[in-house]
């Protein structure tokens, strides 16, 4: 169907979004390689009009060797690794709930949904207030209420209690990916297989599950992109202190607060390391599903 | 065969759902809730639920005292303009792939999804200095064309799962009853690609709305959406519960009534087609 005319048409068309995205790609990512090669202080009068210092690979070798790098390593997989098992294992139970007949079904996916669409500066504040507040929060009422003493939660508990609060705004996305992959399950083969007497438990191992596997692998990929760069809730709840410093918060303070370009420029780089590795894993399911 | 259902299983399931949806949603309820309070009542010792002289004070407290309505109006240009930027770039580049593929639209499609995971920290002090350098520093055009660029590849990826559900049959038949190139547009196409370029523009409105890297790094104080304006609020002053609560339930009503809408939409738009 497609003419020669048409192509080319076509290809002009493409130009717009291609051209926009490929400079938003290249010139910050060649920036940030290029300065993390180089001695870049602004602040002791290092600027691009007087020419950076080559430093070779000396950037790379600090940012690993800083005594910050590890735990912050450690940190973000604890997050990561925390809200991906807390939103999948409950987003699956939750999907299968959501999934029963039952009263008012369409309200209660509402509610379920609505940490989804909330900004991330207002979850993150509302929970550090107004709930996890050692004073006047809710927990602390209730903690009170039982004779026991309150928490300090964003200090005691800094890193739980963000993983908590992330949980909390990420767990809509896995249920609602995770309801829609079990509605497509055909109802048939799980009655068969109750009929033949299999066990509620065996029927989700076996049915359930093998069905749900590769929703699941989504949800895992997707999630990671979004929590590897994980800011504002760190940002406005602990300021990266009582061990919340992920990899992304180090990077963070380097290039603002400390204003060492060079050094965070080369933790970015990590980074985006990091990221690709996942990315690969996601690009290939995507890319799979395009074909059929 | 559809299986019956005893009514004692629905109402065990009935109750545990709810229980489990209220619990999720209490912390936005208990913001709402706690906005129309004194800030006395907000951190009264048992909690109050019901019993409190209902106020709108906090309210125009925030108006008054932060100029509220500034980072609201901030908030609803720069989501908007980025969102009708994306959309009008995204058009043409998804309906040329979708109705015109050739060998590489499935390596294209992909590479612009893969822009999307470059973490944003990597690149935050190329972005400040670009930004210095023109000017764009704390300004609304700026933070527009970057929200637009983070948002591009979804939304090109929503639009082309959209327009390839369009049967390209419809075309052909409207072209043999002699439809010139204007009409296959404006009365076949377009009408068919209304709806899924509606869910596109909502659900990119609520993610460039609730975007908070670049809005938390890239402003100060003339264009900071809500998003900077309620970070303003992590460092307390007194009682304060009342009307963090008041400014948290302004920014995020708009974004939570939008967000039912479009609950549907938000599957295919955030797996890039993978699950529907």
């Amino acid at each position: 169907m497609a003419t020669k005319a048409s192509r080319s048409a076509a290809r002009m068309m493409m130009a717009p979004a291609v051209v926009l995205l490929l400079g938003w790609m290249l010139v910050p990512l060649i920036m940030t390689l290029w300065f993390s090669f180089t001695k870049y202080l602004p602040l002791r009068g290092d600027s691009i009009e007087r020419g950076l210092d080559w430093v070779g690979f000396s950037n790379y070798s600090r940012f690993i060797s800083s005594s910050s790098f590890w735990p912050s390593i450690q940190t973000t997989l604890i997050m990561v690794g925390g809200v991906l098992l807390i939103t999948v294992v409950l987003g699956i139970l939750l999907a299968m709930l959501l999934d029963q007949p039952m009263w008012g079904q369409g309200v209660v996916r509402i509610l379920v949904i609505a940490p989804f669409f909330v900004m991330p500066t207002v979850s993150a504040l509302v929970w550090k207030n107004m709930l996890m507040d050692p004073v006047n929060g809710i927990f602390s009422h209730l903690w009170r209420f039982f004779g026991a003493e309150p928490v300090a939660w964003l200090q005691d508990a800094s890193l739980s209690s963000i993983v908590l609060i992330v949980s909390w705004q990420w767990l809509p996305f896995a249920t609602l990916i995770l309801l829609t992959a079990i509605q497509s399950l055909d109802s048939e083969q799980l009655e068969a297989a109750e009929m033949d007497g299999a066990p509620a438990l065996k029927r989700f191992w076996f049915i359930v599950l093998p069905h749900l596997a590769r929703a699941i692998t989504i949800v895992i990929l997707i999630q990671t992109i979004f929590l590897l760069s994980i800011f504002a809730e760190i940002f406005v709840t602990t300021g990266g202190a009582f061990g919340t410093r992920t990899l992304t918060y180090l990077i963070f303070q380097r290039v603002i607060d400390s204003q060492n370009i060079g050094l965070g420029s080369a933790g970015g780089v990590y980074a985006i390391i990091l990221a690709n590795i996942v990315a690969i894993f996601l690009m290939r399911i995507v890319g799979k599903n395009l074909d059929t | 065969m559809a299986r019956a259902v005893t009514t004692q299983r629905k109402i065990i399931t009935t109750a545990a759902a709810w229980t489990i949806g209220l619990l999720i949603f209490f912390p936005i309820y208990w913001t709402i809730l706690t906005s129309f309070k004194t800030e006395a009542q907000a951190i009264n010792d048992p909690p109050l639920f019901f019993a409190f002289d209902w106020t709108l004070e906090n309210y125009a407290v925030v108006q008054e005292r932060s100029d509220y309505m500034k980072f609201l109006w901030n908030s609803v240009i720069i989501a908007g303009g980025s969102t009708i930027l994306g959309i009008l770039v995204a058009i043409p580049a998804a309906w040329s792939m979708a109705f015109v593929p050739s060998k590489r639209t499935k390596d294209i499609l992909l590479w612009m999804l893969s822009t999307k995971m470059l973490p944003a920290v990597g690149v935050l002090y190329p972005i400040s200095l670009i930004f210095v350098e023109f000017n764009l520093l704390d300004t609304r055009g700026g933070l527009m064309v970057v929200l637009m660029l983070i948002n591009l590849p979804i939304i090109v990826w929503m639009l082309y799962t959209y327009f390839k559900e369009i049967p390209g049959e419809i075309l052909e038949a409207a072209r043999m009853d002699g439809a010139t190139l204007k009409e296959e547009l404006l009365y076949v196409l377009t009408p068919m690609a209304i709806p899924g370029i509606a869910s596109t523009v909502l659900l990119n409105f609520i993610l460039a709305w609730n975007e908070a890297f670049w809005t938390l790094n890239l402003t100060a104080a003339n264009a900071a959406p809500l998003t900077a304006f309620i970070a303003s609020y992590s460092s307390p002053e007194g009682l304060f519960f009342a009307k963090l609560s008041a400014a948290s339930t302004m920014a995020i009503a708009p974004i939570l009534i939008l967000g039912w809408f479009s609950q549907k939409q938000l599957v295919r738009g955030l797996t890039f087609g993978a699950v529907k």
